[in-house]
C-alpha cells in the first residue's frame, strides 16, 4: 500500500469551502472521505476527470467539501444522476457516495438498476444503519429489535443484506468492510475504482450520537471496537456456530466478475456498429 | 451527416414525431426516458436516431430516473430531453425543481392525456397546464411552450431546446394525445440553417468561475463537468460558486434571479397567435389543439357576421399578461375552451380581473367551455356559446 501523506490530501479538499463540516465527533464519514481520496491519489486520478455524485443525507454531504466535480443530487437519486453523467462522458471517473437509506430505500430501483445494467460507477455506501441526518429514524438496514425514533418499541422489519441485494441484482464487483478497517476501505476503493462495471463497495460505520445513543452502544472508541470484532473475514465467520454468527458481519471481497460487458462500452459498441452498417454513406 | 444540404421538403409527420426531430435538429444528444402512452413514440424516435449521430439515448427505470440523468448529462454537457404524459410528469417534477433551482438546462415534454391518476391514457386533456406551472415544490417560475399543429410542434421544440440553454433552466413542451398522435404535412427546413442557441462556455479561469453569477447575462455562460471547473451543484439553497448557505442575503440573490431572468426577458419568451382580431367583439381564448376547433368556429361564426377572433398563446408559462390586458381588456366577452375544468380561464380571471371590476356595462365576461370526458371540443359547441354571448 503506497502511502499517502496527509498534506497530499489537503489537495483533493476545497479550500475555499469553510470547514469544519457537518458531521458529529465520533462519525465515521471522515474515515471514509479520507480513504476516497487517498484511493484516487494512489490510481493518481485527474481531478478534472472525477464527478462525485451524492444523494441526500449525512454520507451525501461529503462531496462539498472534496475538490471535485460535485453533485449534491436529491434523495435517493445520486445513481441516476451518476448515470446521466456516465453515459454522456463515460471517459470521467463518477463515484457515488450514499448510504444505507438514500440507495436502498428510497433508491433502491436506481441502485438495482444501475447494478443489472452494469454501468461503471463506483458507489460507495455507507451503512450507519440509521437516519442520522433526520435525527434517527429506522432505515432498511436498522437491525432487527433495535430502537430508532420510529420504532420506539423495537424494530420489527427483517434488514436487507446491501452487497447480496447489489449480487443478486448483477453488480459485478461488490466489497464490504468496516471504517474500522480504514486500509481495506482504501485498498477496496481502489479496486472499485479499478474495475470496469458497477462496483459496490459498502462501508459498515459507527454512527454514535444517534444509532448508538439510542441503542446504548457506548461511545465512538467503543463502536469501534464494536466493528473491529463484528466484521470479520468470511473465513473467521465460516468457523463460527450459529449462534455467535448473529451480529456478525462479513466483511471481504464478495463478487468480482470481470466477464460482464460494462454498459457505456454497449452502448459504444452498438454505435459502432450503426457506423460500420451505413458505411459512411449519405442517406 | 452536417455537410449534406437538404432542401426544404415536404413530408408527412405525426405530432410526437416532429417534437423528436425538432429537438434532433436543435442539437439534441441526450435522452433518457420511460414508456408512457401518448409520449412513447419520442423515445422510441430518439432510440433509433441519436446513436445514428453517436448521441445517447437511455431507457430507466422510472420517470424519477428519466429526469435524473438528464439532468446529470447536461451537467456534463449534453443537450437534454425527455419525454412523458401526467402521471410520469407527477414523478418528474422533484427533479424539474432541481434542473430549476440548480439552473441546469434541460426539456420535458409532457403529451396530456386525461386525468386524474391514471385516467384516460388514449385520450387528450389540457389538464396539465397548471402541473406545468406549479409542479414542483417551491417557488421557481416555469417557461412552458403549446403548440397547435405538426409543423409548430417542430418549430417550438426546437424552441424549447433554445430556451432552456439561453436561461438554463428547464422547459416544458406541453401536447396533447391527439397533437401527438395526429399526422399533417410538414415542411422541414434546412437543418444546417435551424438557429441553435450554443452553450457559452466560460472565459475566466476556473478558480475565478462561479457557476451562478448574480446578473448574469443571457445565455448565461456555463461550464460542465470534466473540463477542469470542478465547480460544485447542490439542491440547497447555494452561493454564487454552488456552495450551500443558510445566509437570508445570499438565498435572497439565489431567488431574485430565477425570478427575475425569467420575468425581466418575458418579451422574448411569450409568443401569441392574434387570429381575426383587429374587429373583433368577441374573442375565443383557446391553447393546442383546442384553438384548432376555435379557428374553425371564428371562421363559422364570421359567416354568420359576427365579428369574433382568436387569441392563442403559445407559451402558456409564463403567461401573456401584457398581451392579454392589450387585446382583451376592450372586447365583449371572452370564450375560454379547454379540455380541463377550467385552468386557462383561472388564469385569465386573475389578469383581467383588475381591469372588469371597474366596468360599469355587465355584459363582458368570460365564459368557459369545459370538457374532461376525453373528447374534443367541437367548433360546433364554440359557435353555439358564441350565439349565446353575442
Amino acid at each position: 500500500m503506497q502511502k499517502i501523506s496527509q498534506k497530499s490530501i489537503h489537495k483533493y479538499l476545497r479550500h475555499d469551502k469553510k470547514f469544519p463540516h457537518v458531521w458529529c465527533p465520533g462519525c465515521s464519514n471522515g474515515i471514509v472521505l479520507g480513504a476516497v481520496i487517498r484511493a484516487i491519489a494512489e490510481l493518481g486520478l485527474k481531478k478534472d476527470n472525477i464527478a462525485m455524485v451524492s444523494g441526500i443525507g449525512c454520507s451525501s454531504r461529503m462531496p462539498v467539501y472534496a475538490d471535485f466535480n460535485t453533485l449534491h443530487s436529491l434523495h435517493g437519486r445520486a445513481i441516476a444522476y451518476a448515470t446521466g453523467v456516465k453515459m454522456y462522458k463515460p471517459e470521467m471517473d463518477v463515484v457515488v457516495i450514499t448510504g444505507d437509506g438514500d440507495a436502498t430505500a428510497i433508491g433502491g430501483n436506481h441502485f438495482i438498476h444501475a447494478a443489472r445494467r452494469n454501468i461503471n460507477l463506483t458507489v460507495v455506501l455507507i451503512n450507519n444503519n440509521i437516519y442520522g441526518m433526520t435525527g434517527g429514524q429506522y432505515s432498511p438496514t436498522t437491525p432487527h429489535g433495535d430502537i430508532a425514533t420510529t420504532t420506539p418499541y423495537g424494530n420489527i422489519d427483517p434488514t436487507f443484506d446491501i452487497c447480496k441485494l447489489a449480487i443478486g441484482a448483477g453488480a459485478t464487483f461488490v466489497a464490504r468492510t468496516s471504517a474500522y478497517h480504514a486500509i481495506e476501505t482504501q485498498s477496496f476503493i481502489k479496486q472499485a475504482f479499478e474495475h470496469k462495471g458497477f462496483s459496490l463497495v459498502e462501508i459498515v460505520s459507527a454512527c454514535p450520537v444517534i444509532y448508538g445513543r439510542l441503542n446504548k452502544k457506548g461511545d465512538a472508541p467503543t463502536m469501534m471496537k464494536q466493528m473491529k470484532e463484528n466484521v470479520i473475514s468470511v473465513k473467521d465467520y465460516e468457523k463460527l456456530s450459529p449462534d455467535d454468527k448473529t451480529n456478525k458481519v462479513t466483511r471481504g471481497i464478495l463478487m468480482h466478475d470481470t466477464e460482464k460487458k460494462e454498459y457505456t462500452e454497449a452502448y459504444g459498441d452498438l454505435i459502432d456498429s450503426l457506423d460500420e452498417s451505413e458505411g459512411g454513406s449519405n442517406e | 451527416m452536417s455537410n449534406n444540404k437538404i432542401k426544404p421538403k415536404t413530408v408527412l409527420m405525426q405530432g410526437n414525431e416532429a417534437i423528436a426531430r425538432g429537438a434532433l435538429a436543435a442539437g439534441l444528444d441526450f435522452f433518457a426516458g420511460y414508456p408512457i402512452t401518448p409520449s412513447t413514440e419520442i423515445a422510441e424516435i430518439c432510440s433509433v436516431e441519436l446513436p445514428k449521430i453517436k448521441g445517447k439515448f437511455i431507457q430507466m427505470e422510472d420517470e424519477i430516473a428519466s429526469i435524473s440523468a438528464i439532468i446529470g448529462a447536461s451537467l456534463a454537457g449534453a443537450r437534454t430531453m425527455t419525454a412523458t404524459s401526467g402521471p410520469g410528469y407527477s414523478l418528474m417534477t422533484e427533479g424539474i425543481g432541481f434542473a430549476k433551482m440548480t439552473e441546469t438546462p434541460c426539456v420535458v415534454v409532457n403529451v396530456m392525456r386525461g386525468g386524474p391518476s391514471t385516467g384516460l391514457p388514449t385520450k387528450p386533456s389540457q389538464s396539465d397546464i397548471m402541473q406545468a406551472r406549479w409542479g414542483n415544490h417551491g417557488d421557481a417560475p416555469a417557461i412552458a411552450l403549446y403548440p397547435n399543429s405538426v409543423s409548430e410542434s417542430y418549430a417550438l421544440s426546437i424552441r424549447a431546446m433554445n430556451l432552456a440553454e439561453k436561461y438554463r433552466t428547464c422547459v416544458v413542451i406541453l401536447s396533447d394525445e391527439v397533437l401527438g398522435h395526429m399526422r399533417e404535412p410538414i415542411e422541414l427546413p434546412d437543418i444546417s440553417k435551424v438557429k441553435i442557441v450554443k452553450r457559452v462556455t466560460p472565459t475566466k479561469p476556473p478558480e475565478w468561475y462561479q457557476h451562478y453569477p448574480d446578473n448574469p447575462k443571457y445565455p448565461m455562460p456555463k461550464a460542465c463537468f470534466g473540463e477542469g471547473y470542478r465547480f460544485h451543484v447542490t439542491g440547497l439553497s447555494h452561493d454564487a460558486k454552488g456552495f450551500p448557505t443558510n445566509r437570508a442575503d445570499e438565498t435572497k440573490i439565489l431567488m431574485d434571479r430565477l425570478r427575475n431572468k425569467i420575468a425581466y426577458h418575458i418579451d422574448d419568451i411569450v409568443q401569441i397567435e392574434n387570429y381575426q382580431m383587429h374587429d373583433a367583439k368577441i374573442v375565443i381564448f383557446a391553447a393546442g389543439i383546442t384553438s384548432r376547433a376555435a379557428k374553425e368556429a371564428v371562421m363559422m361564426a364570421r359567416k354568420k357576421g359576427i365579428r369574433v377572433g382568436m387569441m392563442r398563446p403559445l407559451t402558456i408559462w409564463p403567461f401573456p399578461d401584457a398581451l392579454v390586458k392589450k387585446y382583451l381588456g376592450e372586447k365583449k366577452a371572452i370564450i375560454v375552451p379547454e379540455l380541463n375544468e377550467g385552468q386557462l380561464s383561472l388564469e385569465l380571471k386573475r389578469v383581467m380581473g383588475g381591469i372588469w371590476n371597474y366596468e360599469t356595462r355587465k355584459t363582458k365576461k368570460i365564459k368557459e367551455i369545459n370538457r374532461t370526458d376525453g373528447l374534443l371540443i367541437t367548433p360546433d359547441q364554440i359557435l353555439q356559446t358564441i350565439m349565446e354571448v353575442k
